[in-house]
């Protein structure tokens, strides 16, 4: 498992990356959806913030739940029940064994059965599912994350706000697979995808 | 933007608050909540909440009160509230007979309420749901995220609020619930957009003579971009989409309701009912029940939508039992 350290690491990497992108990701939003994401990403990261600064977690399992209580209360939208869900089927999931594919696929899965959503509708789940993929063959990597987040332009999205779109979406990244494609990036980057 | 506002951050607090100024001696904010409960709830009935992002006002606050919402749930604006407020709206609300929930169907709000009622549930409250759907700009197909939910809503709060108020178990309610939403149907025109405060400028932009059918309460795009018509023609394209989805049969009975997006002149609405008389004038028909004015709100959206609900049973009843709300 994550110790306490590594994984909040890894969140503030995530933290700093998506207030660095905030407007950015507020934009493709409202290219596609409601223009919403950024800010509503940057409020739950902010609470995530005060929340794991305030803790004193035995472990990373605790500290993703307290994430996953942050996010859960502050992101709203469609955003905050996915996040909320991933980070949480994570923490738990790593209490039960170390393999970080493992407790990826967890977070993958809680996604899935919250939003409905299968690969190729223009969603996060087009980024957190590739990431598994190639975490469970070991090459993991930050180019690897990137080719699936821009991977979704060439998507028709069918779930979520951007479906409204229908054909329109097409050629656009979806804010939402850029803005969990940063929470992987931050994983590597912070090298834990082999400790 | 020119709004009345301080902090854009702080739009949804602080309207919270001054809505409990106003309206106190019927409403209370929960502490440390964005939920606005019924003062006094009766007990032993089925209590009805509802919610959903903050931008149009009066829903969902306006119509907490006796006879139609015992809490509302604001999310920030045009965004859904998150699972722990709505759960607080639920346990504000509850009365001991389970909490019904109304819900409009957007990814983002059913996921929270869902959430939300996972929680209740936990806690032993007894939580059943309707999922609202009445725009019939937007196709219903396994490529979309379905039909949203728009100003029809507005019917089905009052409908289920005064069927509570008679004594309906949670059971009845959904089963109400699940018909109400078969027969609401809803279509809008807009001649321009909503700006929200923390974006600082218009969700879309049409040329001064534009306008677009079909465009949703969030500035979700529509089904089609006209040159600007006079009233008439487009109570007559509203009425006719509207007749197409329901196949309009001799002997029908249907509630009608016409609601301003934020920016449009009550005159312009009267307008446009005297123009929808006289589309269904044209119709074998009857319309027992009428209302307009604001009450699905899209901030300050220049607009219209029209909405109409195929009448079963004591509906017509139901929509004129009395309330004691903010703005019915
Ligand atoms: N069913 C789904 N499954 C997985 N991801 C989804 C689903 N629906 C939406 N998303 C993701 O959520 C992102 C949008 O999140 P955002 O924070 O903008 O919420 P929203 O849809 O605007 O919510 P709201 O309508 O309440 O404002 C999309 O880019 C997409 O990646
Ligand atoms: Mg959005």
């Amino acid at each position: 498992m994550l110790t306490a350290e590594q994984t909040n690491r890894w969140l503030e990497r995530f933290a700093e990356k998506i207030e660095a992108n905030k407007d950015y990701l507020s934009e493709l939003d409202g290219i596609i959806g409601d223009g919403d994401h950024g800010n509503n990403m940057a409020r739950g990261i902010e609470e995530m913030r005060k929340k794991l600064q305030a803790a004193d977690p035995a472990n990373g399992s605790e500290v993703l739940k307290n994430a996953s209580v942050a996010l859960l209360s502050k992101i709203g939208g469609a955003a905050g029940p996915l996040y909320g869900t991933a980070l949480l089927e994570m923490s738990k999931q790593m209490t039960e064994a170390d393999d970080l594919s493992a407790v990826v696929k967890a977070g993958l899965d809680g996604v899935q059965k919250r939003g409905k959503a299968e690969e190729g509708e223009k969603t996060m789940v087009d980024v957190f599912a590739p990431v598994y993929r190639e975490l469970e063959a070991g090459n993991l990597t930050v180019e690897a994350v990137e080719d699936a987040v821009e991977a979704t332009r060439e998507l028709k999205a069918t779930k979520g706000r951007a479906s409204y779109l229908g054909e329109r979406s097409i050629g656009e990244l979806d804010p939402g697979a850029v803005s969990i494609g940063y929470l992987f990036i931050s994983l590597i980057e912070e090298g834990l995808t082999d400790v | 933007m020119k709004k009345i506002i301080n902090e854009p951050s702080n739009v949804v607090d602080e309207m919270l608050d001054g809505f409990v100024y106003a309206n106190g001696d019927r409403v209370k904010r929960i502490e440390d909540t964005t939920v606005i409960a019924q003062k006094d709830i009766q007990p032993n009935k089925v209590t009805l909440v509802s919610g959903g992002g903050s931008g149009h006002e009066p829903a969902h606050a306006g119509f907490v009160g006796k006879g139609m919402l015992q809490a509302a749930v604001s999310g920030e604006v045009f965004t859904s509230p998150t699972p722990d407020q709505v759960f607080e709206g639920i346990k504000a609300a509850d009365a001991g007979e389970g909490v019904f929930l109304i819900i409009k169907n957007y990814t983002g709000d059913v996921m929270n309420f869902d959430m939300a009622k996972e929680l209740a549930e936990a806690e032993g409250i007894n939580v059943d749901y309707v999922i609202v759907d009445d725009d019939i700009a937007v196709e219903d197909s396994t490529h979309t995220a379905g039909k949203r939910g728009v100003a029809g809503t507005v019917f089905v709060h009052k409908i289920l609020g005064a069927a509570a108020d008679r004594g309906y178990s949670l059971h009845e309610l959904k089963q109400l619930a699940v018909r109400l939403v078969l027969n609401v149907k809803s279509v809008g025109v807009a001649m321009t957009a909503a700006t929200v405060p923390e974006v600082g400028k218009p969700g879309f932009t049409l040329a001064d003579d534009e306008m677009e059918y079909g465009v949703g309460i969030h500035s979700e795009p529509g089904y089609k971009r006209t040159a600007i018509k006079s009233a008439e023609k487009i109570a007559a394209e509203l009425t006719a989409q509207l007749k197409k989805a329901f196949d309009f049969q001799p002997g029908q009975e249907y509630a009608l309701l016409i609601n301003g997006l934020g920016a449009t002149p009550l005159m312009e609405q009267y307008i446009l009912a005297n123009d929808v008389k006289k589309q269904l004038s044209n119709e074998a028909i009857a319309i027992p029940y009428k209302k307009v004015g604001n009450w699905m709100t899209s901030l300050d959206m220049n607009g219209v939508s029209l909405t109409m609900l195929k009448l079963e049973d004591d509906w017509v009843e139901l929509l004129n039992h009395p309330v004691s709300v903010t703005d019915w």
